[in-house]
């Protein structure tokens, strides 16, 4: 139990990565804030089918279920006012904020020079100033707690390096790392850590989906996930096509853990190494 | 100096419970504690450390016969079993025969923790050929040696952890450790290159880049020379001072066990999709640069 009545907030917690984050926080002792997308603002350029509210709320229950405390908090991490609402409802709440896991992200394609301004738009605000404004929202509250505590800001190795089709997403996750290097360094003297996990390809609806399955099968003309895996292997050093929610979670754990205190400003790819081809 | 936070030095989790794990440079400082958290985490240990045939340019002595036998009465009273051998890194016969050692005596190798490593201090401008040839011999090619000795096992057993230990200045360039710095440099690139070559063998390589740790390698006159190059006499206050100004977390160094914590990790099946990382235990130092 290596979370024992620590208070965790995560962006992006209705499926997927973040549900995994909450649950196991969860399962190790923790209350959650979990915030997902509120609709209040569309988000036009996703290819796949976006989180519901009750999804979120389902994560909370599952939050409960394990026999801890959950808020269900929707909120779009485009609109600081809205997540400083958040963390204020998850300070009455609970009482203190020890972690943020800034997880909400979405997932576009195509070429730069087709890209439309939309696209870039909505993928720079959720994707980086999203972890900004979550950033923005949580930090002073951890920092008032005068216990330390932990950030990590979840990248891609993609904001490694470049990719084709994905320059809008590989330009949010580089500048992520930018930013959270930066306020690792602003923080440190609170004993406050900040890090960045880089996965290559997770096996969540952000990667199971029929545009992503085009993308890594150009040569057919409807892919099927079948037809796409091996494509999606091809890309990792470790021969499979994706790590799960799960391993994301072990590493977003470790670097939350007291075992991690030294640990900042620093990127950790679980990414089946695709990072061993680059520094 | 305050009190630094500290990661467990012991745990209740078992990650390594029916795992044998082989630490080189262990019978004191990173190599000591390494074995300690495993121990602590279930795992048995072979354990080595140098010999008789001692490296001449450290400003500093190296671990004694009687060190290791300590590292392993401390493991065992943690429940391990673990045995001793000396063996110098540079021997290829001498690691061939701990690894041979410790599969009859255990069965398997699922863990190597490659830590052995010296320092010294030179300008390169005014380096001599042995310190340069030591420095490279044990710290770069001992690490090749030890997982040459190793990885064959593994990825015939289709499992395996390798945890190399590099440095925060196998990262970037630092003055008057050109040497050292070149050497940590190059365990990067062979952890990296190690990573890709057995990644389809569940063996997966990853390396460590620690900022300064409390050890004898940096608490010993010359290296606080070093830092206070102008004083006749140097006081310990100033040296902490002078060592927690180079980390954004204002911790002078780090202890053995923090490095241990990451270890662990690496080694444990929480790193099952790690591979060919490098995971900075350095208080901050990497948030000045690219890694």
């Amino acid at each position: 139990m290596r979370f024992e009545d620590k208070v965790v907030m995560v962006t992006g917690a209705a499926r997927g990565q973040g549900r995994s984050h909450a649950l196991r926080f969860a399962a190790e002792g923790a209350d959650v804030i979990a915030c997902d997308w509120d609709r209040s603002r569309p988000i036009d350029t996703a290819p796949y089918p976006l989180p519901e509210p009750a999804e979120l709320e389902q994560t909370a229950e599952l939050v409960r279920h394990a026999g801890r405390r959950a808020l269900a908090c929707p909120a779009d991490v485009r609109d600081l006012e809205a997540l400083t609402a958040v963390v204020a409802q998850g300070m009455d709440e609970f009482g203190r904020i020890d972690v943020l896991v800034a997880n909400a992200a979405i997932c576009t394609f195509s070429p730069v020079v087709d890209m439309s301004a939309q696209m870039w738009a909505e993928t720079i605000d959720i994707n980086l100033t999203g972890v900004f404004n979550a950033c923005r929202a949580t930090v002073p509250h951890i920092i008032a707690g005068g216990r330390g505590g932990r950030v990590i800001a979840t990248a891609s190795m993609a904001g490694r390096a470049g990719w084709e089709n994905i320059g809008h997403y590989a330009a949010a996750k580089w500048g992520m790392i930018g930013l959270i290097k930066s306020l690792a360094l602003e923080v440190a003297p609170y004993r406050i850590t900040a890090n960045i996990i880089c996965p290559s390809s997770v096996n969540t609806t952000m990667m199971n989906n029929d545009a992503s399955y085009r993308l890594f099968r150009p040569d057919l003309a409807a892919p099927t996930r079948e037809d796409a895996l091996p494509a999606f292997a091809s890309v990792n050093v470790i021969p499979v096509p994706y790590v799960e929610p799960d391993d994301i979670s072990d590493g977003v754990l470790f670097l939350a853990s007291d075992d991690a205190w030294t640990i900042t400003g620093a990127t950790l790819s679980i990414a089946a190494g695709v990072n061993a081809r680059n520094i | 100096m305050s009190v630094a936070p500290s990661s467990a030095a012991s745990t209740s989790r078992r990650r390594f419970e029916g795992k044998v794990a082989l630490i080189t440079g262990a019978g004191r400082g990173q190599g000591r504690a390494h074995a300690t958290r495993l121990a602590s985490e279930g795992a048995n240990l072979i354990l080595c450390d140098i010999g008789d045939a001692r490296p001449t340019s450290t400003p500093y002595d190296l671990s004694a016969a009687s060190d290791l036998k300590t590292t392993a009465s401390r493991a065992r009273d943690l429940g391990a079993r673990a045995i001793t051998r000396a063996a110098d890194v540079r021997s290829r016969e001498q690691l061939d025969a701990v690894v041979a050692d410790g599969i009859a005596e255990f069965g398997q190798i699922d863990v190597l923790l490659a830590n052995a490593g010296i320092a010294s201090i030179s300008p390169i401008a005014e380096m001599s050929d042995v310190m340069w040839q030591e420095m490279i011999d044990i710290n770069l090619g001992g690490v090749f040696k030890t997982m040459r000795a190793v990885v064959g096992h593994m990825v015939e057993r289709g499992y395996g952890r390798i945890v190399a230990t590099s440095s925060i200045v196998g990262r970037q360039g630092s003055p008057n450790i050109g040497h050292y710095v070149a050497a940590k440099w190059g365990v990067i690139g062979l952890v990296k290159s190690l990573a890709i070559e057995v990644a389809e063998h569940g063996v997966t390589v990853n390396a460590l880049a620690p900022t300064s740790v409390d050890t004898l390698m940096i608490q010993n006159d010359a290296f606080w020379e070093l830092f206070l190059p102008d004083k006749d006499e140097i006081l310990h206050e100033e040296v902490v001072e002078a060592y927690r100004a180079l980390n954004p977390i204002p911790e002078p160094w780090v202890a053995p066990a923090d490095v241990s914590a990451a270890a662990a990790f690496l080694a444990s099946d929480e790193a099952r999709y790690i591979t060919g990382e490098v995971v900075p235990v350095a208080l901050g130092w990497n948030a000045r640069n690219a890694s």
